[in-house]
């Protein structure tokens, strides 16, 4: 597997993959918690909001439709939220049966659930837009810069490092685990859930002490080349005129968003 | 790509901006103890180690083994990372591990980071290393038999609180999302049960050193022991009361003022409608959750038996 196997990240050249990751990781938390703050049926501010994504989207020249493309992987959750319907209290819209119950849909419960998908739907779609333009020890790094701890971005890029390697370890147990589960025709194969579990089991514990022992070797390797507790970065991350234009902008048309919603 | 979302992870857009605040707020908290905690004990090569670990972690829940009709068990790792790596280690490693779930894969959201962590990374660790430290010591069959039970349990812990924070922040409705929450959790836990039980016998089996059951002093361990004890009473104690009676839970935030601080309007069943589930569930649910406990204490136990007859 190659090191970028996980990655989102999109190769282009546009104003949005040259901004400063810290820009684009703190327009992309607020524009979150700007969601997060607009009231149900704020559907001026939502569309504005939207706009401002697709905004994005084309100054990013990945295409309009591109986080739109990939936004659907927030809606399996949308279930948790469907009892809403059924539970504020307001006008009836319409009664269905489903097997032996009456379910009934009032307006208040349409309003918030359909409110609360926008506001996944639209900040989904600005996270997806983040990792797609920005590296992501880029991402790392500007988290750094933004005052998360040391020991836990340092984590995060060991983990993002060393994931494929271990992802690739996973495959080669879960071959080996089939090439050795071999069924003849017409029987039943595979023991019963408990031994699966088992098998299952020794596999992760496998995986630990596999990557313990790698974790060990790196950390000598690590010495040997001067680590003295300590990562750096040939990154400088300088804020340009343009980041700081951006950021202001940003800012400006989150509150406006956040003006039209309470209009 | 081969990675498989958790029906834990909370997307940004369904907690309300206070819920979400608070929990990165207890979030912020424990993880500051965990960071002081883990500097001063450790030194610069643990850094590597836990970030390997943290590797591990992701890579390991998509280990899984077929169940039936298509569904499989696979691990979430929180009770497994806080045994083998320590408790404050433990919570560091799944934190990372679900920042970069939410980060590169958009799996759970940025603002609600901080529930997802205090569901699954530290309420997790915290059962898990609990439970085990209370019986350090004890032969083998009883180790794993809690070690099972506390990584059952501690999936659970994950479902009742993001149920909770659901439903105080309006998305859900509490009378049905704990007892569907719970139910389905219930079973997902005994994947996770398994896995973690075969997973630390295997280490005990192979590489007993590793899990440096002698490493810390008797007053943190008891601490530890206290406050993931706690937790898992709760818990226990929690679920069937907030599936038998969500009115009962609903009224006590009422009286100490959660549900208006969660939500701009407080939201009660409309008169003229009954919860579909509520009358029936109500029972239905303890007498599943006591079955659930069965079931899954005689498994473990059985497993238990299993291992220490063969080593």
């Amino acid at each position: 597997m190659h090191f970028d196997a996980f990655d989102r990240y999109h190769e282009k050249e546009s104003f949005l993959h040259r901004l400063d990751p810290r820009v684009k990781a703190l327009v992309t938390v607020m524009f979150i918690v700007s969601n997060a703050l607009l009231p149900d049926g704020a559907w001026l501010a939502f569309a504005f909001a939207w706009m401002f994504v697709l905004a994005a989207n084309l100054l990013s020249k990945l295409g309009i439709g591109y986080t739109f493309k990939r936004s659907i992987i927030a809606l399996p959750f949308a279930l948790i939220a469907i009892t809403v319907l059924f539970s504020m209290p307001g006008e009836p819209l319409s009664t269905f049966r489903f097997l032996m119950w009456d379910f009934t849909v009032t307006d208040a419960g349409l309003l918030r659930f359909v409110s609360i998908l926008i506001r996944a739907w639209l900040s989904v779609q600005m996270a997806i837009l983040l990792v797609a333009v920005t590296r992501f020890p880029d991402l790392i790094h500007a988290l750094e810069h933004l005052r998360v701890p040391a020991i836990l971005t340092t984590i995060i890029a060991f983990l993002y490092r060393y994931l494929f390697v271990l992802t690739d370890e996973v495959f080669r147990l879960l071959r080996a685990r089939q090439a050795r589960s071999a069924v003849a025709p017409c029987s039943r194969s595979g023991g019963g859930v408990v031994w699966r579990a088992k098998v299952a089991g020794n596999m992760a514990g496998q995986l630990f002490l596999r990557s313990y022992e790698r974790s060990d070797r790196i950390y000598h390797a690590m010495v040997a080349r001067g680590y003295a507790g300590h990562l750096y970065t040939l990154n400088p991350h300088e804020m340009k005129s343009g980041d700081y234009y951006a950021t202001a902008l940003s800012i400006a048309l989150i509150f406006l968003t956040q003006i039209l919603g309470r209009l | 790509m081969h990675y498989s979302p958790t029906p834990l992870h909370i997307p940004d857009g369904f907690l309300n901006l206070v819920v979400s605040l608070a929990c990165w707020a207890v979030t912020a908290v424990i993880l500051g103890v965990a960071i002081s905690k883990t500097n001063k004990a450790l030194g610069e090569k643990q850094i590597p180690l836990m970030g390997v670990m943290a590797a591990f972690i992701f890579a390991a829940q998509m280990i899984n083994f077929p169940v039936a009709g298509g569904t499989s068990g696979h691990l979430l790792g929180g009770a497994l990372a806080a045994i083998v790596l320590g408790p404050w280690a433990g919570m560091l490693v799944m934190t990372a591990v679900i920042a970069v779930q939410a980060l590169l894969f958009q799996d759970g959201g940025l603002l609600v980071m901080g529930s997802n962590i205090l569901n699954m990374g530290l309420v997790t660790a915290a059962i898990g290393y609990g439970l085990y430290r209370s019986v350090i010591g004890q032969p083998k069959a009883v180790k794993l038999t809690v070690i099972g039970f506390a990584a059952w349990l501690s999936v659970l812990a994950g479902a009742l609180l993001t149920s909770l924070q659901l439903w105080l922040s309006g998305t859900s409705q509490l009378g049905i999302v704990i007892p569907a929450m719970l139910g389905v959790h219930a079973l997902i836990g005994l994947g996770e049960a398994l896995i973690t039980v075969f997973a630390v016998a295997f280490i005990m089996q192979t590489r007993p050193d590793l899990l440096g059951e002698g490493s810390e002093s008797a007053k943190a361990s008891r601490s530890w022991i206290f406050a993931g004890g706690a937790i898992a009473l709760l818990v226990v104690l929690l679920s069937p009361f907030a599936s038998a009676d969500p009115d009962g839970l609903e009224r006590v935030a009422m009286d100490m003022g959660f549900i208006n601080a969660g939500q701009s309007a407080p939201f009660k069943l409309i008169p003229d409608y009954t919860i579909p589930f509520l009358g029936n569930t109500a029972l239905s649910t303890i007498v599943a959750g006591v079955v659930g406990v069965i079931v899954v204490g005689a498994v473990i136990i059985l497993i238990g038996r299993g291992v220490k007859a063969k080593s």
